[in-house]
């Protein structure tokens, strides 16, 4: 059954309020929650974070709006730390970041395919291979650093194999924008998922920013360095599908309207009880919020808020999308940027290729971390054995490169 | 009401949970490679150049004060090493003084957490914990008795830090049973018992005997540390007590009566200005 913003006024502003205690409350389990529940709490913290990321820039330019912005503002503060808190604090950073990779891949996978413009599809389906191929570098890092499975947090909702090798990710600035939509003609789905997929690059550009520094081995600082410098690529590339012609208060309607989205769609998938009250009662307060930038639109435009945001059809599809992202996998891996455009990799911009020649001059580090590693239920260690991979180039030819079945 | 006992329940890891998913996860479908080609000689290349090019972690403080600095050239002029012997005392300083707060935070538990081991009464576990702090103090005072300050961080302490946090996130999550916090604060106590161990050695070597005296009366109370928390950590997973199983003595022997004997050693260390001597009995 569709949803509408329009039907509930939500939460009153001056109805939302809470205490410390009620945003530092029982976090998720890392072992018995299903990881879609995790998946859930890192895209809703990073929508939250976007919220605050917008509104501060809008009530930069906008002297009007810095009152109503900053009451909205002091109660998404509040809400990011409610929804980011539920994470426990048995993941380690690194076991974090395999869960923030889970994210992007099981999301923009399935943006991907709910995506009604094709080009805006062909976007998300690029950067996505490059998520699915940080995956299976930070799984190695995993295994070979804290010797620790990585599929204890996929939970075989998610594929550990090689994508577009990320050495090859790092471009020239000019090959990682991207055309926006059209604001008077995309489609309203459109607006939500660039949003979406920015919020959660966003965030995930930010959090490995701040946790490479807490690693001692040198190799895991490298991997961070090289794979937040790629996430920086991909918020340049998803945020220049926005387009730049929308108005501050337009842009504040549908960040409000996301948020809705986002909510009304975990709330329709979360499987933990306590974890769904937690969503059902952000959904009830992003309404309220919704409600006031609909007002400000209304007042400043003086336009319908309803010729912006319309009816949800249905929810995320929050599940594992494993047989499209193979799909995508087979046909799309060798597929490079030029300009605006994804072109085969024989017409890659010569520029791009020249900025990784200057970056990967010292090695790379995501080749460095993986060489080798072929996922294996329990970790490598239990194909390879106590000889490890190095060892066993004296019995046995290195890995190289082709199906190997565990 | 934290769990104490682990239990079975829905614990989604491992692939037996997921038969499907995984076998799916296996298969072969549209996957071009399932590895990246090459060994891990290159990871190993990468850590042995920064090895090669590292700095240390940092340096011991110059002693601020002219007798400090007078008393350690005078040290170095024997062809003593004191720089090692403040490095290792600053080390123990540094865990017993985080070793203090583990056991504050066992406290926590132990008033809210019913059916703990029998032979854990809150007061023992007050006895260790101002056991620990009295051993930060008389630390204090041996690392001023021979120049240098307390106050600063040592490479050595700096690293113990490190090692010790995973010990202070476990004691400090609100989830992990009594027998998780007990298996952590094991895990401490072992590392303390050497840590002493190593710190009499040094001091002897140095020819303190007034501190290795001292430090003796701590590692006979770290020892009993260590044989109380073993205890209350068998009990706490129901394991039966055997006779023989509570860890030898180490250089200084474990006393007769280690598994149940309260603290009994004589407080060798100076109150400090304005309290009544009676550390962590406030907690």
């Amino acid at each position: 059954m569709p949803f509408s913003v329009f039907d509930s006024k939500g939460t009153p502003l001056d109805r939302q309020h809470m205490t410390w205690r009620d945003m530092v409350r029982k976090p998720i389990s890392k072992l018995d929650d299903d990881a879609f529940t995790r998946m859930r709490v890192i895209l809703m913290s990073g929508i939250e974070q976007e919220a605050l990321r917008f509104s501060h820039m809008a009530a930069r330019c906008n002297m009007a709006l810095r009152q109503p912005l900053a009451d909205v503002r002091r109660v998404e503060q509040h809400q990011a730390t409610l929804v980011g808190w539920l994470l426990s604090s048995d993941h380690s950073p690194l076991e974090t970041t395999i869960a923030y990779e889970q994210l992007a891949i099981e999301l923009t996978a399935s943006v991907a395919k709910a995506e009604p413009d094709n080009y805006l599809s062909q976007v998300y389906r690029f950067g996505l291979l490059e998520d699915f191929d940080h995956l299976y570098r930070y799984a190695a890092l995993l295994d070979r650093v804290e010797g620790k499975d990585a599929n204890n947090i996929l939970q075989s909702y998610t594929d550990i194999l090689p994508g577009r090798p990320t050495l090859e990710h790092h471009r020239a600035p000019r090959d990682d924008l991207r055309i926006p939509y059209d604001r008077s003609m995309a489609a309203m789905l459109s607006k939500l998922h660039a949003l979406t997929i920015t919020a959660a690059e966003a965030q995930t550009h930010a959090y490995y920013m701040n946790v490479g520094p807490t690693f001692a081995d040198p190799v895991a600082r490298q991997l961070y360095a090289e794979i937040a410098s790629v996430e920086e690529q991909h918020v340049t590339q998803y945020e220049s599908l926005l387009d730049p012609t929308e108005t501050w208060v337009e842009q504040w309607l549908l960040h409000e309207a996301n948020e809705c989205y986002t909510y009304y769609s975990c709330v329709e998938t979360e499987t933990n009880h306590q974890v769904k009250a937690v969503w059902e009662r952000c959904l009830d307060y992003e309404l309220g919020h919704f409600h006031m930038a609909a007002e400000a639109f209304r007042r400043y435009e003086r336009r319908d808020p309803a010729e912006i945001v319309g009816d949800f059809p249905r929810p995320i599809e929050l599940r594992s999308q494993r047989e499209y992202v193979r799909k995508v996998l087979a046909t799309e891996v060798e597929l490079r940027a030029l300009g605006t455009q994804i072109v085969p990799k024989a017409h890659e911009d010569q520029a791009s290729i020249d900025v990784r020649r200057q970056l990967n001059a010292d090695g790379s580090p995501s080749e460095a971390v993986a060489a080798g590693y072929v996922w294996t239920p329990g970790t490598e260690l239990v194909s390879h054995g106590a000889a490890g991979t190095t060892a066993l180039i004296a019995t046995r030819p290195a890995n190289e490169g082709g199906v190997v079945m565990p | 009401m934290a769990h104490q006992s682990e239990h079975m329940g829905m614990n989604r890891t491992g692939v037996q949970m997921s038969p499907i998913d995984t076998a799916a996860m296996q298969g072969s479908e549209n996957v071009p490679m399932r590895g990246a080609p090459g060994d891990e000689r290159a990871l190993l290349d990468a850590r042995e150049a920064y090895i090669l090019d590292a700095d240390a972690i940092g340096s011991l403080p110059i002693p601020g004060s002219v007798a400090g600095a007078v008393s350690l050239g005078l040290h170095m002029l024997k062809g003593d090493r004191p720089q090692i012997l403040l490095d290792k005392l600053g080390e123990r300083l540094s865990f017993e003084r985080t070793g203090t707060r583990l056991y504050d935070a066992l406290l926590a538990k132990c008033d809210v957490i019913e059916g703990g081991p029998a032979g854990m009464t809150r007061d023992h576990v007050a006895d260790i914990r101002r056991d620990e702090a009295r051993h930060f103090l008389l630390l204090k005072e041996a690392i001023e008795s021979l120049g240098g300050d307390p106050t600063a961080q040592t490479p050595s302490a700096d690293v113990t830090g490190v090692e010790s946090q995973g010990i202070v996130q476990v004691l400090y999550d609100p989830r992990t049973s009594l027998a998780q916090s007990l298996h952590a604060l094991l895990t401490a106590e072992l590392a303390d018992r050497a840590g002493w161990e190593t710190l009499i050695a040094l001091a002897g070597e140095a020819g303190q005997d007034d501190l290795v005296a001292g430090f003796t009366l701590a590692l006979e109370d770290e020892h009993r540390h260590l044989a109380l928390v073993q205890g209350w950590y068998h009990e706490a997973i129901g394991l039966t007590p055997v006779s023989g199983m509570l860890p030898p003595g180490g250089s200084a022997g474990l006393p007769p009566d280690a598994s149940t004997a309260p603290t009994s050693t004589p407080d060798v260390t100076t109150p400090l200005p304005g309290t009544d001597g009676m550390l962590g009995t406030d907690i």
